[in-house]
C-alpha cells in the first residue's frame, strides 16, 4: 500500500475563466520513497502539495493517505490527518516568534492532545535528529535561517508522520543552509522516511532518484532512475 | 491511530488540551506586550471610570446621608411666606410661644432681625457691612439646630440681657476673627460688644453662618429689633413630623395660614444627594462610552492581528488545528485582553475612590456590584470584540493563510 496516492486529481479555482491548477494528476508514492517535484512557477506544484497534505481539497479525483480515501472526510477529520499523519515544511519557516526551538517543535504535537512533558520529550529527540540538540532553548531570532528551517523540519518529524511534504525548503536559505537541509532530507530518506519535496534547486533534484515534472497543472514526467527503462 | 493491514481506518480527532487553550491564547499577547497593554488600556480606563464613579457617588452620598442623620431630619423652619398673595407677610410676634406649646414640638427657637451693622472696629466705614446680618435670639437656638461651637460658648441666660455677641462661622472669617484666645470685641450698631463665641457651620441653617447673634433682651434694649421673628427653628417629635408640619401654619397665624412657610432643611440636602445621583448617571454614560471605545480598540487590534498572523493561522491548521481551535485561540486572546483591562481598571477605580474619599474625608464605599460588574462587563466586551476577528481567523482557508505574500 502506498503512503500516498493521487487518483486523477484536478483542481479548478473559480473565476472567469476558471483557472485549472491541476489537471488529472495520478501518482503513487511508496513508503520510504523520496520524490522531487520540479517545474516552472505556476505549474501547479504547490497546489499539488497542498492537496497531498489535505490542506486543500481537489475539485475531482481522490487523495488516499495510507490507503484512507480523504474525499469523504470533513474539515475536522482532515485536520486530524494533518496533525497526525502529515509533516509540512514551508519555504517560510513559520516558527512562532518569542518561542524556543523546543516549544516550536513540541507544537508539532500540540493538536494531538499529547501532554506537554511528552511533547517536549519528543521535541528534544527531533531536535537532536536535526543536529540542534545544543540549541533547543534558542528563539527563532537567535537562530540562522538554516537553523530555523531545521527547527521547522524537526517540527514536521516530531509526530512521526506517514510522509513529509516540503515546499521549497531551501528557497529562503543561503548555500550553506541549503546544503545542510539537503543532507538532512537525504539522510532522513536513508532512514526510511517518505519525503516529497518541491524544489527549484538542481542540487536537490539531481540527488533524488525519482522526479515528477509538472507543467500547466499536468504531470509531464515521472522519472525514476532506479527503474531501468529499456 | 488504528492501523490495519489495509491502512488507516480512523484517526483520533484533533484536540487541544484546556491548559493549552489558555497558553496558546496568552502566548501571542506575551510576545506583543506593548500592543496588548495599549489595547487593554482602553478597557481599563472605561472600567476604572465606571468603578470610581459608582464608588465616589456612593461614598459622597453616604457622607451626605451621614450628615443628614447627624443633623436630624426632624428640624422644621418656619419663615414668613413669600409665595403669591403673601404680600408683606410677617410671623406674629407670639409665634414662638404658640409653637412651643404644641405637644409634638420638642424645641423651638426664633431669630429676629436687628437693624444694625457689625464691624471689626469703629473705624470701618458703615457701608462695608461685609454682608453680615445681625439677629437676636434666645439661648435655645444652638440646641435646636444641633449646632456646635468652634470657639468660646453660646449665649447663656445672663448674657441675654447684655450686649454680647456670638459669631457665625462665615461672619467670623469676614471679620477676621480666628480664635478667642484674647478677648475680642466687635463694633455692633454703634457700640462695642464682647464676642462670647464663634459657631461652627450650620448645615441646616446656612443663613446663620453669615450672621452675628445677640441676646433677644439685649437687642430689645440697645437696638432697633424687629418684633416679628425672621425665622423659627423647630425640633419636632419624629413620629409626628408630617402632622406637625401640616398643623403649624394655622397654629401660628390662624387668620392667614398661607403667609406661613414651613420647610424642612434636610430636604435640601436630600435633593442635593439626589442631584449628585443624576450626575452619576451622566458620568456612567461617559464611562460606557470609554468602554465602547475600548471594545472597538480591542476588536481593531484583533482584526489587525488576524491579518498579520495569517502565516501562524495557516501553520496551526497544517499541524492539525481545526477551525474551532483557531476560533478559540483568538477568542481567548480577546477575552484575556479585556479581562486584564477589566482587572486593571477595577483596581484603578478602587484606588481612585479610596484616595479621593480620604482626601474629602469621606468613608470610602465601593459597591461590590461595581467590582463584579466591572470585570463582568470587561469580559462581555472582550467576547463581543473578539468574536468577529475569531470567526474570520477560523474561516480563513489554510492554503490562503500559508500563501507567501
Amino acid at each position: 500500500m502506498p503512503a500516498l496516492e493521487l487518483r486523477n486529481v484536478s483542481k479548478q479555482y473559480a473565476g472567469t475563466p476558471p483557472v485549472t491548477a491541476l489537471d488529472g494528476v495520478s501518482v503513487q508514492v511508496a513508503r520510504g520513497e523520496m520524490v522531487a517535484v520540479v517545474g516552472p512557477s505556476g505549474s501547479g506544484k504547490s497546489t499539488m502539495l497542498h492537496i497531498m497534505g489535505t490542506l486543500d481539497a481537489p475539485t475531482s479525483g481522490s487523495v488516499l493517505i495510507e490507503g484512507l480515501d480523504t474525499s469523504s472526510l470533513d474539515d475536522d477529520a482532515l485536520a486530524a490527518i494533518r496533525g497526525r499523519r502529515v509533516g509540512f515544511v514551508f519555504q517560510r519557516f513559520f516558527l512562532l516568534a518569542g518561542t524556543s526551538a523546543l516549544d516550536n517543535v513540541a507544537n508539532g504535537l500540540l493538536y494531538t492532545g499529547t501532554p506537554r512533558p511528552q511533547r517536549r520529550e519528543a521535541a528534544v529527540t527531533a531536535l537532536d535528529r536535526v543536529g540542534l540538540g545544543a540549541r533547543i532553548h534558542h528563539r527563532p531570532n537567535e537562530l540562522s535561517g538554516g537553523e530555523m528551517q531545521r527547527v521547522a523540519l524537526a517540527r514536521a518529524l516530531v509526530h512521526r508522520p506517514a510522509f513529509i511534504l516540503a515546499d521549497e525548503p531551501t528557497g529562503n536559505l543561503d548555500s550553506a543552509g541549503s546544503e545542510a537541509i539537503i543532507e538532512l532530507l537525504l539522510s532522513l530518506h536513508d532512514e526510511g522516511r517518505t519525503i516529497i519535496v518541491i524544489t527549484h534547486n538542481e542540487e536537490i533534484s539531481s540527488a533524488i532518484p525519482r522526479r515528477l515534472r509538472m507543467l500547466d497543472g499536468r504531470l509531464t514526467d515521472d522519472i525514476d532512475e532506479r527503474v531501468s527503462v529499456p | 491511530m488504528t492501523a490495519t493491514a489495509h491502512g488507516v481506518t480512523a484517526l483520533p480527532a484533533s484536540r487541544l488540551r484546556l491548559a493549552e487553550v489558555a497558553r496558546v491564547g496568552i502566548h501571542a499577547l506575551a510576545t506583543r506586550r506593548l500592543r496588548a497593554a495599549l489595547s487593554a488600556l482602553g478597557i481599563a480606563i472605561g472600567i476604572a471610570s465606571l468603578v470610581s464613579v459608582l464608588g465616589l457617588s456612593e461614598s459622597s452620598r453616604s457622607d451626605l446621608i451621614d450628615q443628614i442623620d447627624a443633623l436630624g431630619t426632624n428640624l422644621l423652619t418656619v419663615t414668613p411666606g413669600t409665595g403669591f398673595g403673601a404680600g408683606d407677610s410677617a410671623l406674629p410676634g407670639t409665634a414662638t410661644g404658640t409653637i412651643g406649646r404644641l405637644p409634638t414640638v420638642e424645641e423651638a427657637s426664633a431669630v429676629y432681625a436687628v437693624n444694625a451693622g457689625v464691624y471689626r472696629n469703629d473705624l470701618v466705614p458703615a457701608n462695608l457691612t461685609g454682608g453680615i446680618s445681625v439677629y437676636a435670639t434666645d439661648t435655645r437656638l444652638l440646641e435646636t439646630l444641633n449646632g456646635s461651637m468652634a470657639h468660646g460658648s453660646f449665649l447663656n441666660e445672663a448674657q441675654r440681657d447684655y450686649p454680647v455677641a456670638v459669631l457665625g462661622a462665615v461672619s467670623a472669617e469676614r471679620l477676621g476673627i480666628r480664635d478667642l484666645e484674647a478677648p475680642v470685641r466687635v463694633w455692633l450698631g454703634g457700640r462695642w460688644v464682647d464676642v462670647a463665641g464663634v459657631l461652627e457651620t450650620f448645615a441646616l441653617a446656612a443663613d446663620l453662618d453669615r450672621a452675628v447673634l445677640i441676646g433677644d433682651r439685649a437687642a430689645e434694649q440697645y437696638y432697633d429689633m424687629d418684633l416679628e421673628p425672621s425665622a423659627i427653628y423647630i425640633r419636632v417629635d419624629r413620629r409626628f413630623l408630617d402632622d406637625t408640619r401640616d398643623l403649624l401654619p394655622a397654629t401660628i397665624d390662624p387668620e392667614n395660614p398661607e403667609e406661613v412657610e414651613v420647610s424642612r432643611p434636610s430636604d435640601l440636602l436630600e435633593a442635593q444627594a439626589a442631584a449628585e445621583g443624576s450626575f452619576t448617571e451622566l458620568f456612567l454614560g461617559l464611562g460606557a462610552v470609554a468602554l465602547l471605545v475600548g471594545a472597538i480598540g480591542i476588536a481593531n487590534v484583533m482584526v489587525i492581528g488576524v491579518v498579520e498572523r495569517r502565516g501562524e493561522i495557516g501553520l496551526r491548521r497544517a499541524i492539525g488545528a481545526t477551525r474551532v481551535h483557531i476560533r478559540r485561540q483568538f477568542l481567548t486572546e480577546a477575552l484575556t485582553l479585556a479581562a486584564a483591562g477589566g482587572i486593571a481598571g477595577t483596581l484603578l477605580g478602587v484606588a481612585a475612590t479610596y484616595s479621593y474619599s480620604v482626601f474629602q474625608g469621606w468613608r470610602a464605599i465601593i459597591p461590590p456590584e461595581a467590582i463584579g460588574g466591572g470585570i463582568a462587563a470587561a469580559v462581555v466586551i472582550g467576547a463581543v470584540a473578539g468574536i468577529y476577528p475569531a470567526i474570520r481567523a477560523a474561516r480563513m482557508s489554510p492554503t490562503e493563510a500559508l500563501r507567501s505574500d
